[in-house]
């Protein structure tokens, strides 16, 4: 296994040897990434193999899940994050998420994007907040007069980008994505990535995605996850990680070309 | 020769298939449907009648009296004309109202420990089931419960253990349409509110419990429609008062407990008043549904 660490750049998240169960049942072994500040990180892999997995573990989403359990490091600038003076609800805070179905709330745009700041009780001029965050996810022109209907009488990309700009609106470090374009048309996709290339001058980007065009357009770096049967089901784990160009076109491992050049997966 | 690039069967052999897509009216399968559709419709017809003829009823007898009068004085003695029941409608708003008190916070808290907090867990299930019990226990059994909880501790008969009473019916009906209206809410709105950093209560307070308003509220309208018509449950707490409601603390008249005395006196005054009473309970009761459904509508 290969997991190339790039020293050269302050990791921002890193895990190390992190093995996630869901009860008795070993989701994803050996977990060892770091992820490089103001970067975009891809990770990749048949479904199954535990991208998800992972993710919401770097936010403590995985909390949630009563069976879940995680055995080695996850470290956010260097501090543990499941060490047990860490108050789940500040990492998220600082460590956004966006999901793989658009879901704002059955509530205004505005409201939609408010309702982060409020449950910190925000002191700043929030009309300025809402307004910053949409234009930080190209949304503010085409919903800056509507801004008190339904989220979700938005198009499902444009719902996508609501979510985005819920997220940017915490003003959070990071931001974790679950296949944020898998439910999008090809345009509202493009639309998405491009924001990506913006966003990453200020946040720090992992997102999942099943596209392997849109791994190597929009990524800088790329995890190949997969998935093996092993005595305790099916475990998966990362194969290769490295700058994206490398994954794409000359990765180390065997399975990982096959994956990239659509020989299987 | 062929206009289409697509090669075409004979028409000889589609003529097979199309016959068999043309309507058939005396096959079995026709037949049947025709017989099933009819005996649907009946059934239909004969499960509003008894709906019809309780209104057409209640509007026949009681209508001629639907006055104002109704609502300003008191009941008349027996062998007395005119009076109305203003009393028994104060009152029966006022247990209905104690009730709500109790029975509309405690089963919506209720219901958000069990599908938000405790979900899945055994005390939920059993809590679960014993609310189903609960709602099947007879509304008698439920007033001389309260009697003994209540009418004995408080040494006698009022509105608070009328109340009390209403608020014993009404709670199962809440906590099980409430804890129902949350558990629709999607999984993705609790997601999305914890991955932006919201707290287990502001998750609950902020995004499931108003997105689950709506059909909370149609089932607190149900329940108050229930308890606004219980006559036995009152017998034993509030019982009656032929005097304007002086307290919470006292025995107190209520519309259905008026019914329930009036419509078997031999005096057709009396008579006449139990009718109108009637009357105004079906209309509160249809007046509190419509407002349900206009809530579920407004979503
Ligand atoms: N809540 C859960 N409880 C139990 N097993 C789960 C849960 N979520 C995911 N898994 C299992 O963990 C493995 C990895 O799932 P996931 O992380 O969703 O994969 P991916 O996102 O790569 O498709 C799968 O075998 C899946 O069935
Ligand atoms: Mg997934």
């Amino acid at each position: 296994m290969v997991t190339s660490s790039h020293p050269q750049i302050q990791p921002i998240l890193s895990s190390k040897d992190a093995n996630i169960y869901y009860g008795n049942f070993l989701a994803v072994r050996d977990v060892t990434i770091d992820i490089p500040k103001n970067s975009i990180t891809a990770f990749i892999g048949p479904s199954g193999c535990g991208k998800s997995t992972v993710l919401r573990c770097f936010n403590r989403l995985n909390d949630l899940i009563k069976t879940f359990k995680m055995r080695g490091r996850m470290n956010y600038h260097g501090q543990d994050l499941y060490s047990p003076e860490i108050d789940p609800v500040a990492v998220r805070r600082q460590i956004g998420m966006v999901f793989q179905k658009p879901n704002p709330f059955p509530k205004s745009i505005y409201d939609n994007i408010a309702f982060g700041p409020r449950l910190v009780n925000y002191k700043g001029d929030m009309d300025e907040l809402v307004e910053r965050s949409l234009r930080g996810s190209a949304l503010w022109d085409e919903v800056k007069d509507k801004l008190n209907e339904s989220g979700l009488a938005l198009s499902g990309g444009q719902q996508q980008r609501l979510c985005i700009a819920r997220a940017i609106a915490m003003q959070p470090d990071v931001i974790l994505m679950d296949e944020p374009c898998s439910a999008l048309d090809p345009i509202s996709t493009l639309k998405v990535e491009d924001l990506l290339q913006e966003l990453k001058e200020k946040y720090t980007i992992v997102i999942v995605t099943h596209n392997m065009q849109q791994a190597s357009r929009a990524s800088d770096y790329t995890a190949f996850f997969n998935v093996e049967q092993t005595d305790r089901g099916r475990t998966g784990h990362i194969v290769e990680y490295d700058r994206t160009e490398v994954i794409f076109q000359n990765p180390q491992q065997q399975a990982t070309q096959s994956y990239v050049s659509g020989r299987f997966g | 020769m062929n206009s289409t690039p697509f090669p075409t069967p004979e028409d000889s052999s589609n003529q097979g298939l199309i016959n068999r897509l043309k309507r058939q009216p005396s096959s079995p399968r026709t037949l049947f449907n025709t017989v099933m559709t009819v005996i649907v419709f009946v059934c239909a017809a004969i499960a509003i009648v008894p709906l019809v003829a309780v209104l057409w009823y209640v509007l026949e007898k009681g209508g001629s009296r639907l006055s104002l009068e109704l609502f300003t004085q008191l009941p008349p003695p027996p062998n007395a004309l005119g009076g109305g029941f203003g009393n028994a409608f104060i009152g029966t708003l006022m247990t209905v109202g104690i009730g709500s008190a109790i029975a509309i916070p405690c089963g919506i808290l209720a219901a958000i420990f069990l599908s938000e907090f405790a979900a899945g867990t055994r005390l939920a299930n059993w809590i679960g089931f014993l609310t189903n019990v609960l709602s099947g226990v007879p509304s008698i059994v439920v007033g001389v419960f309260a009697y003994s909880m209540v009418v004995l501790t408080m040494g006698g008969f009022s509105a608070i253990a009328g109340g009390f009473a209403l608020a014993v019916l009404m709670l199962p009906i809440i906590v099980r349409t409430a804890t129902e209206s949350l558990a629709l809410v999607p999984q993705e709105a609790r997601q999305a509110a914890v991955g932006l950093g919201a707290t287990r209560f502001q998750t609950v307070a902020r995004v499931v419990l108003p997105a689950a308003l709506p059909p909370i509220l149609t089932g607190v309208m149900l329940a108050v429609a229930r308890a606004s018509g219980e006559t036995a449950p009152l017998i034993f707490t509030a019982l009656f008062n032929n005097f304007w409601p002086k307290g919470v603390s006292e025995p107190i008249a209520t519309l259905s407990v008026l019914v329930y005395n009036f419509a078997t006196t031999p005096y057709k005054n009396q008579q006449e008043l139990a009718a109108a009473g009637s009357l105004i309970l079906v209309l509160m009761v249809t007046i509190a549904s419509i407002g349900s459904r206009l809530i579920v509508k407004r979503k």
